[in-house]
């Protein structure tokens, strides 16, 4: 089954959050502003890599001040041909570092690498169940949580404008309260485009289609909009509401009722 | 003459009316509408009041499916829908995780309304880019007392199931509320 997507509408926080509970094993890839990779065993981050970076042990090791200059070029020239866990083994055998200080800057740079996928608001990601770990890699056993914080604390502006504004297809309609005067205000451009389109006919999606928003932004400004009292939201115009439709099961004993859900059961099973 | 009603809700596109057209016994009345606006113009029609089918159970008892309408400038028919109801069934389109949050969303509305059981329907799991349903529950953020049943909406067998796990639920709550 395939378990793929876009940013856009689900966010890296809450991928990260489905492998975290569902444990999944698989190589995540989502193609943004560039290709970002990161593989998983049960629930944990094993590996992560943006493509147009250098990942090789060396440089992670350089970058992270475990070693020198001279000893990266060394190593780049000397020992250009072994994958990082060989390359790993033997700096760990040449006494060079130890077990732990390798894990740790390749934890960290895993990380980091996560961290910045956090900024992509677009994408498109696709979690493969049967992908093999990345060849010659170290891999580590990352917990998910704290990435899944740290996402989370991003993600809050998002949601609280989505409690502010949870429906777009409200209108906006300025406030009658005296003072409030549009040239006075100190609008961006974006939100001048906005106002042109304030009418109780326009829904708050059709504006952001005519303005070419994407949710987060027009919610970013209808929310300061409203903030500054300037509009007010309103259910559009030429809506009107039905008749009733009156049913019930209301008043009837258990066991009435019991028997009308068991005929009901019986029906739909005959059909 | 008894009548009860199921609703069954859902994002756009989801698959209502296609669900409530496989077991119908009428033709499903629905006000469908040549769709207008630019971005929901991933399909030629849609439901714009309301579908409502029917499945007669005996001489004195009715069951009417209401499919709710697809967009959101109609959810003020929502609250009037679900008036009475004996339980409702939410639509998502496993496909489209685009529209998860919006059956949430939904979701919640209706449980507000009323507090009657519900199941959710992951539907379109014929076809290849469906999300397993245990992902969706996740995605969804479904407590595990909640039933996610997969389906594919234009599969008469297939929307039976999901009926009959919506009514279990409702006699189970009726069994519940006896013992009390
Ligand atoms: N492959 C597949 N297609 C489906 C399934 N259910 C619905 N569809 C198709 O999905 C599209 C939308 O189905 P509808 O039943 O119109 O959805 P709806 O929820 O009533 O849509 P609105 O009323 O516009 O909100 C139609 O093209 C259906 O044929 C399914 O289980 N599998
Ligand atoms: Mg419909």
């Amino acid at each position: 089954m395939a378990l793929k997507g876009n940013l856009r509408d689900f966010s890296v926080t809450q991928l990260l959050n489905l492998i975290h509970l569902a444990h999944k094993t698989g190589a995540l890839k989502v193609k943004g502003e560039t290709t970002a990779n990161a593989y998983f065993r049960e629930g944990k981050l094993a590996y992560a890599h943006m493509d147009n970076e250098p990942d090789d042990l060396a440089t992670i090791l350089y970058r992270d001040k475990k070693i020198t200059r001279a000893q990266y070029r060394t190593l780049k020239s000397r020992a250009g041909h072994l994958n990082d866990k060989a390359l790993g083994l033997l700096l760990i055998n040449a006494g060079y570092l130890t077990q732990e200080d390798i894990l740790a800057s390749v934890q960290s740079h895993y990380l980091s690498t996560m961290q910045r996928l956090f900024a992509w608001a677009e994408g498109l990601f696709v979690f493969d169940a049967h992908a093999a770990p990345p060849n010659g890699k170290i891999l580590t056993k990352i917990g998910l949580g704290n990435l899944i914080i740290e996402g989370a604390r991003r993600l809050r502006e998002w949601e609280k404008l989505q409690d502010e504004i949870p429906n777009l297809d409200m209108a906006l309609k300025f406030t009658e309260r005296p003072g409030t005067d549009l040239r006075k205000l100190n609008l961006s451009v974006e939100e001048w485009r906005v106002v042109s389109y304030i009418n109780p006919r326009n829904t708050i999606r059709q504006i952001a289609r005519a303005t070419k928003m994407t949710d987060l932004e027009i919610r970013r400004i209808v929310y300061s909009l409203l903030q500054a009292g300037l509009v007010e939201l309103v259910r559009p115009e030429g809506q009107t509401v039905p008749k009733p439709i009156h049913t019930a099961l209301e008043g009837k004993s258990k066991e009435e009722q019991k028997s009308l859900v068991n005929r009901l059961i019986a029906r739909i099973r005959g059909l | 003459m008894q009548t009860v009603k199921i609703v069954v809700t859902g994002p756009f596109n989801s698959g209502k009316s296609a669900f409530i057209q496989s077991v119908s016994e009428i033709d499903v009345v629905s006000t469908e509408r040549k769709i207008t606006s630019e971005a929901e113009k991933i399909k030629n029609t849609t439901t714009v009041a309301m579908d409502f089918g029917r499945i007669t159970v005996d001489e004195d008892l009715v069951l009417y499916l209401f499919g709710t309408p697809g967009q959101r400038r109609f959810d003020f028919m929502w609250e009037i829908l679900s008036e009475g109801m004996l339980g409702f069934i939410v639509m998502v389109d496993s496909t489209r995780p685009e529209t998860f949050r919006e059956a949430r969303s939904i979701l919640e509305t209706f449980r507000a309304y009323a507090p009657t059981p519900y199941v959710v329907a992951a539907n379109k799991q014929d076809l290849e880019d469906a999300w397993d349903v245990e992902d969706m529950r996740i995605a969804l953020r479904l407590p595990d007392n909640v039933k996610i049943l997969p389906c594919v909406a234009t599969d008469k067998e297939s929307v039976k199931k999901v009926l009959l796990e919506l009514l279990f639920s409702i006699l189970e709550e009726v069994e519940k509320n006896s013992s009390q």
